[in-house]
């Protein structure tokens, strides 16, 4: 299993062989308050680095979901769209978005590690 | 000593008298007005000579001369049709809802605990029309039945998943919706089709529109239209008529997706145009890609039912240019009106009225049929169209002789409609008219078969007892009062919310709009016939270019945003006509209002944000750089000014400059005239363009969510783009962009209001009141700066007519969140102020001149207080958890229930200040739960017995 790494628009990835997990961050969720809905990619759909994968909603915000690399879509988690407060609970484990086949691993290396995430999130706090 | 009673009006607009302006003034520092507001606004920009309205006038001298100028309007019998109808507004509506300050000085309802009454009967609105269409959601309202069904292709639009950008139009539309949907259609690329649905839909399609009953009144089974729509992978659009779906077959029982009209017929005056409300519903799969507002049920934190605004992302105000809709101020008054029109009459009720119309019209038709006269369908609901052939021209005179106005369609073709006003006597007369001999008698034949049998409705509507239980005016007048007092509104006490003004609506604005010349002309009524409307545009059209600097005025869009969208437009032909099609991009300040972006996607444009500077200013470098970034390809640049953080900048001209010498047009957003009326001019310091908030500047009220009226203004080179009509087609150029609105201006009958207020407040009147409203501010921000930081000032710290307090450094400190202070300052019987926007963690205040200056002093008092309560949460006298800020509001019940478990008194609670144990304002729930709202969401009336679990 790979580390964890993470994208400027707070999402986290999570890699596997070719297979990676993709969520949104603890700062995202954060900064969305309760999220109340949340839509994903179509399974099969291939979507490209920085794409539009989806939307996740709160009360008082709506926002994109992008996807970190570019690949095709394997499996979307069921579970967050009966639930979304789980992606409240457990952003980072639990409550995962979609999983991708992925093109090129060499996307990843663009990535923030964890390190570096935590020190972006805390700049670019409100 | 009679010159100066003409000037008394003024006094009466202005809150604060001559001796309370100098006390203010000279806390500020300042000797007069005048000083105050040369230290305030930049230099370049401020005017020298004053507006050229005239002097001001009585209220009683301005009504008569309103009254001589209505007096040139002529009320001719109506059966023009077309989407308008005579109806009876019943007299306990007209009273305690119309006419009352109670519902038309609130504002929109986003701050549920305070608003519950007008929730609620938005709420009936809602289930009204998902019963009288079938559908599974509704939303609460919107601006008119062109752009409702511009709404439906838009979402449609955002919904298709196929390649295609045909949009299929029947023919059978009225043509003012056709129009107004190839306007919207255009700029997103999208080609119209318009024609027969029983043979013209033969490829992939967006969606096809269909108007059921037809523009000539021809009831057609849509159910195969319908099918042959979804076959090529459409969406099925109905336009309908609220009280001929009392008869007939739903469209969600036909297979519609969705299906839009006017609630106008409902107990609404035709207005020569507006206002009224529009309706929008369609199935539950589409809900999150609904336009407009929505009202859901959710519970307040004791569990309580309890009504708030639902699925907010979608609008404008969070999403931006990903908005489901620019739409804003909406047509909530008049959705409330058209709700208690059928609270009032019930099912039983309106299906009499339904019945009564179409039997009256039937035996018109019968009787012309005897006469002679062939028919072009024998289905009709209310309307009925002759094939008078070379009689045509005669009739149509005849009615005229009469006082009678027929719709002509054509050179052999004449329609009449018939509504809730029209009875034998008029019957009869219609009869003459055309030439016909026979009479209908009171006992003439009762029975409809008029109305296809296939498509009777046999499902029932109006089954929630909120529509069987207030039939007696008693009954309705009291449930009217129960609502009303449950809501926070202007007669109550100030709503300091930014952006808004929420300034006096003077009893002397209101009167004139129910006037019989104002409200009852149909908007499609011969020119001539209206004189007095004329003249009451030409002088409003004056003096907006008077105190625009402007040349060019459009009185048609209904609203700010609309506005927006007509303004864009312009300029986007502007381009087009300049060879420069390839000029879409739009420059827009990170700190503008949602309506901007939105409206700038709905042109078609790109949107590029512009950042803000440390001040809180548009950040000139940021902008330079990608001015010269887009130069090749920029369309415009959205401003409004003072800006949204309420500040003159300075570098206004420059910045307007520069977008000129990239060819770019520059389009200002008028929600900040108040800052500016009488003091300097958009025309004058760069703007080629603005809209004009009427419902913020110029005192239409703002009803809950509209009406509103948002007319545009623009230099000469872009006067040759304003918007058109098609069938009034002198209220704009020919050349222009079209029409936005159904109605050629607008919501004609509110501008009365406008027109009162300039004419009784006069040049000297309207400059005082800028300066009044820009004292007010900068008096309240001085009083406020020890105990809240202000955030974004001007040339000398002052600001504009507006000031932000920032809440953040609390937030921090001690958890206290600017949410938390708004629900506080309910306790204290007041509104909150505009909330977090335009920044996260703040709170916008605009008192507006018309306060006084012991409610403003109150009103400060009042957020001391409050963050005194906030100091002991922060040294532990209060719980960090369990403090009186955390658990606002406070209802009655929990105050007086005999268990409190709170770790502070109930008279801290509920009389945080003294003042109040004399004059208390009482929520009716507690804090609404919004992320219990949004994840269970229920926009329908709830059952009775979910009433019965609930507390009082």
């Amino acid at each position: 299993m790979g580390e964890v790494k993470f994208s400027k628009e707070h999402e986290w990835i999570k890699l596997d062989g070719d297979v990676a997990t993709i969520g949104i961050t603890k700062h995202a969720t954060e900064m969305l308050g309760d999220i109340v809905f949340v839509e994903l990619p179509e399974s099969g759909s291939s979507i490209e680095k920085d794409g539009n994968a989806g939307v996740v909603e709160s009360t008082k915000a709506a926002s994109d979901v992008y996807t970190p690399v570019s690949g095709q879509v394997l499996e979307c988690n069921q579970s967050i769209i009966d639930d979304p407060s789980k992606i409240n609970s457990d952003p980072e484990n639990q409550a995962w978005f979609f999983k991708l086949k992925i093109k090129d691993k060499s996307e990843m290396e663009s990535l923030m590690n964890k390190e570096e995430y935590d020190k972006f999130a805390k700049e670019n706090t409100n | 000593m009679l010159k100066n009673a003409q000037k008394d009006f003024i006094q009466r607009h202005i809150g604060t008298s001559e001796e309370e302006q100098k006390v203010m003034l000279q806390e500020l520092g300042y000797k007069n007005l005048d000083e105050l507001i040369s230290k305030t606004v930049p230099e370049k920009i401020l005017l020298k000579e004053s507006l050229n309205i005239g002097d001001s006038n009585s209220e009683y001298k301005a009504l008569r001369k309103l009254k001589n100028i209505s007096k040139k309007n002529k009320v001719y019998s109506s059966f023009i049709g077309m989407g308008y109808y005579g109806t009876y507004t019943p007299y306990v509506i007209l009273r305690n809802i119309l006419e009352n300050p109670g519902w038309y000085t609130s504002y929109t309802p986003y701050q549920p605990e305070v608003a519950q009454g007008r929730l609620e009967m938005l709420l009936n609105f809602q289930q009204m029309v998902i019963d009288f269409t079938g559908m599974d959601i509704a939303n609460a309202s919107l601006l008119d039945e062109g752009t409702a069904a511009a709404e439906a292709m838009g979402l449609s639009h955002r919904l298709c998943k196929k390649d295609t950008k045909k949009v299929f139009i029947s023919k059978n539309c009225h043509p003012q919706t056709i129009d107004v949907i190839k306007t919207r259609a255009e700029p997103l690329g999208l080609k119209i089709v318009v024609g027969d649905e029983d043979k013209d839909i033969n490829e992939s399609i967006i969606c096809g529109i269909i108007q059921y009953p037809g523009t000539l009144g021809d009831i057609k089974d849509p159910s195969e239209a319908i099918s042959k729509i979804h076959k090529h992978n459409g969406k099925a659009v109905l336009v309908c008529d609220l009280l001929a779906l009392a008869k007939l077959k739903t469209p969600g029982e036909l297979g519609a997706d969705i299906a839009v009209g006017s609630s106008q017929r409902f107990g609404i005056p035709m207005g020569y145009g507006g206002p009224h409300a529009a309706f929008f519903a369609t199935k539950d799969e589409f809900k999150r890609s609904m336009p407009g507002r929505i009202v859901g049920v959710s519970v307040d934190r004791h569990g309580n039912k309890a009504l708030r605004l639902a699925l907010q992302t979608r609008e404008q105000h969070i999403r931006r240019d990903k908005a489901t809709s620019n739409i804003c101020t909406a047509q909530a008054l008049l959705a409330i009106v058209s709700a208690a029109y059928a609270v009032y009459h019930g099912p039983k009720g309106i299906r009499k009225i339904a019945e009564s119309v179409s039997q009256l019209t039937k035996n018109f038709a019968d009787k012309l049929k005897q006469s002679g006269y062939e028919l072009y369908s024998d289905y009709f609901f209310d309307t009925v169209t002759i094939k008078t052939l070379d009689k045509t021209d005669k009739i149509y005179k005849n009615a005229l002789d009469q006082q009678v106005n027929i719709r002509k369609v054509n050179s052999e073709m004449l329609s009449v409609s018939f509504d809730e006003r029209k009875n034998l006597y008029r019957a009869n007369q219609l009869l003459k008219i055309f030439n016909c001999s026979e009479t209908i008698k009171e006992t003439m034949n009762k029975s409809l078969s008029n109305l296809p049998k296939n498509l009777l409705r046999t499902s029932t509507y109006l089954d929630h007892p909120v529509f069987n239980s207030y039939h007696s005016e008693t009954g309705m007048l009291r449930y009217l009062k129960r609502l009303e007092d449950s809501d926070i509104a202007l007669n109550r006490s100030m709503i300091a919310l930014g952006s808004c003004t929420m300034k006096l609506n003077s009893v002397s604005e209101m009167i004139p709009v129910t006037w019989k010349e104002f409200s009852q002309p149909h908007p499609f009524s011969p020119v001539e016939q209206v004189d007095g409307f004329r003249e009451l545009f030409t002088d409003l059209k004056n003096w907006l270019r008077s105190i625009t600097g402007f040349s060019g005025v459009s009185l048609q869009p209904n609203a700010g945003a609309q506005g927006e969208f007509a303004g864009l437009m312009v300029i986007r032909k502007f381009h087009e006509k300049n060879g420069e099609k390839n000029r879409n991009i739009c420059l827009i300040p990170s700190s503008a209002h949602g309506t901007n972006p939105a409206s700038a996607q709905m042109v078609g444009m790109k949107v590029v944000v512009i950042n803000c500077d440390q001040q809180g200013n548009v950040d000139y470098d940021d902008l330079k750089k990608k001015v010269e970034e887009y130069s090749d390809n920029l369309a415009a640049l959205m401003v409004t000014y003072p800006s949204t953080h309420g500040v003159f900048e300075e570098k206004i001209t420059d910045i307007c400059d520069l977008i000129h010498k990239n060819g770019g047009q520059v389009y200002m957003d008028g929600a900040n005239l108040n800052a500016l009326v009488g003091i300097a001019k958009p025309g004058n310091f760069g703007p080629d363009i603005c809209h004009i908030n009427l419902h913020k500047t110029f005192c239409i009220p703002h009803g809950g969510g509209g009406p509103g009226m948002g007319p545009i203004a623009c230099k000469k080179h872009l006067e040759i783009y304003l918007p058109s009509h098609s069938i009034v087609s002198d209220c704009g150029p020919a050349t222009g962009i079209g029409a936005v609105s159904a109605a050629p201006w607008g919501s004609s009958s509110i501008l009365s209001i406008s027109w009162m207020y300039i004419k009784m407040m006069g040049s000297e009147g309207l400059k005082l009141a800028t300066q009044n409203a820009i004292l007010n501010a900068n008096y309240i921000a001085n009083k406020l700066k020890d105990h809240f930081p202000i955030l974004y000032k001007g040339k000398n710290g002052n600001v504009a007519h507006e000031c932000i307090i920032d809440i953040r450094k609390i937030k921090r400190e001690t958890g206290i969140t600017e949410e938390d202070i708004a629900k506080r300052l309910i306790d204290f019987g007041f509104h909150a102020p505009t909330m977090s926007w335009p920044v996260p963690g703040t709170m916008m205040i605009e008192p507006t001149e018309s306060e006084s200056l012991s409610e403003i002093n109150r009103f400060c008092e009042t957020l001391v207080k409050i963050k005194e309560e906030i100091n002991k949460i922060k040294n532990g006298k209060f719980d960090k958890i369990d403090n009186p800020l955390k658990n606002a509001p406070h209802t009655h019940v929990e105050l007086t229930a005999n268990k409190w478990t709170h770790k502070y008194d109930r008279e801290t609670a509920a009389y945080p200040s003294a003042t109040l144990k004399s004059y208390k304002y009482w929520p009716p729930v507690a804090r609404v739960d919004n992320v219990y709202g949004d994840k269970n969401l229920f926009c329908s009336c709830p059952s009775l017995d979910d009433y019965k679990e609930t507390a009082a």
